[in-house]
């Protein structure tokens, strides 16, 4: 039997960006259980399950879950307190600023 | 055995009667896993039943051990979409387990070494239909397959099946778990296909 691996949080990109615009990788992410603040691309994410499950490198704790149904996503990130997204001024933004 | 493949015509391999409808069957065993796998040693090993009052029933692996056996051979479904047939386990029935716990209550969430949680009408796991296994095909069931022990419910998708169980919560109200929190269906049924929220 191999031990259960998985993949770094690179791998969520793709499946966030059909939520989201924000390319992931480049956010920081907070870890609610721990409070350690590090790159979403660090994240360990296990992928042989009914959906991908994200966790702390830290801690182990889950920051994120997205479980992909045939024709709708859920997204529970109550294990992440807040996600930092790169956004510099020089791109359009369309925000009270 | 060898690969066979269904070939480009006649019905797809999802329509062997022995399956639930969108299931295919596999001959291996896939492991799933939602995060590390907990190892834990059989000398501190326990499983708990805890009812909506307060009270525990608590069992070391020795005592469970001791407890009547049974070799349950049973069908199960997965909702990522595998099922294995007349698969071999031995462990304690649910039945054997809560006989002594005084309860009024109507659910259980089970929870797991690792943190892993499921919910379940109580219902469900009366009646000869769950166990708390601990041996597959004659061997310690492998920690990659929920050993020591898992909780084994064949009648619903495999995810209520708790790997690594380490007890049930009794409650009066229906508390969601890990997947049932997170878009899968609350009961699980197979044969009626309840994968999401709302099947």
């Amino acid at each position: 039997m191999t031990e259960m691996s998985y993949l770094d949080g690179n791998m969520l990109d793709g499946p966030m960006r059909e939520l989201f615009t924000v390319d992931l990788s480049s956010a920081m992410g907070r870890c609610e259980n721990c409070g350690m603040t590090g790159s979403m691309a660090s994240l360990h994410v296990y992928s042989n399950a009914p959906g991908l499950v994200a966790r702390c490198p830290s801690c182990e704790q889950v920051m994120l879950r997205l479980v992909r149904g045939p024709d709708r996503a859920w997204l529970d990130m109550r294990g992440t307190t807040f996600l930092q997204v790169p956004m510099p001024m020089e791109q359009p933004f369309p925000g009270p600023l | 055995m060898g690969i066979v493949s269904p070939g480009f015509q006649g019905r797809p391999r999802t329509q062997e009667p022995a399956l639930p409808p969108g299931q295919y069957l596999t001959e291996d065993f896939p492991v799933l896993s939602a995060g590390p796998t907990p190892r834990v040693p059989l000398d501190t090993w326990e499983f708990v039943i805890a009812a909506e009052n307060g009270s525990e029933h608590r069992w070391s692996w020795q005592e469970l051990m001791a407890l009547p056996q049974e070799t349950p051979m049973v069908d199960i479904h997965c909702v990522t979409r595998w099922s294995k047939l007349g698969t071999n386990w031995q462990g304690v029935s649910l039945d054997t387990l809560l006989a002594d716990v005084d309860t009024g209550a109507h659910f259980a969430l089970a929870h797991s070494y690792g943190g892993y949680t499921t919910n379940l009408p109580l219902d469900d796991l009366r009646g000869g239909r769950a166990w708390v296994v601990h041996t597959f095909d004659g061997a310690p069931l492998p920690a990659e397959h929920g050993g020591p022990a898992r909780l084994l419910v064949p009648h619903l998708y495999f995810w209520k099946s708790a790997k690594w169980v380490r007890g049930l919560r009794l409650k009066t109200m229906d508390e969601p778990g890990f997947w049932e929190t997170a878009g899968y269906h609350d009961y699980g049924d197979p044969w009626r296909e309840q994968r999401y929220q709302g099947d």
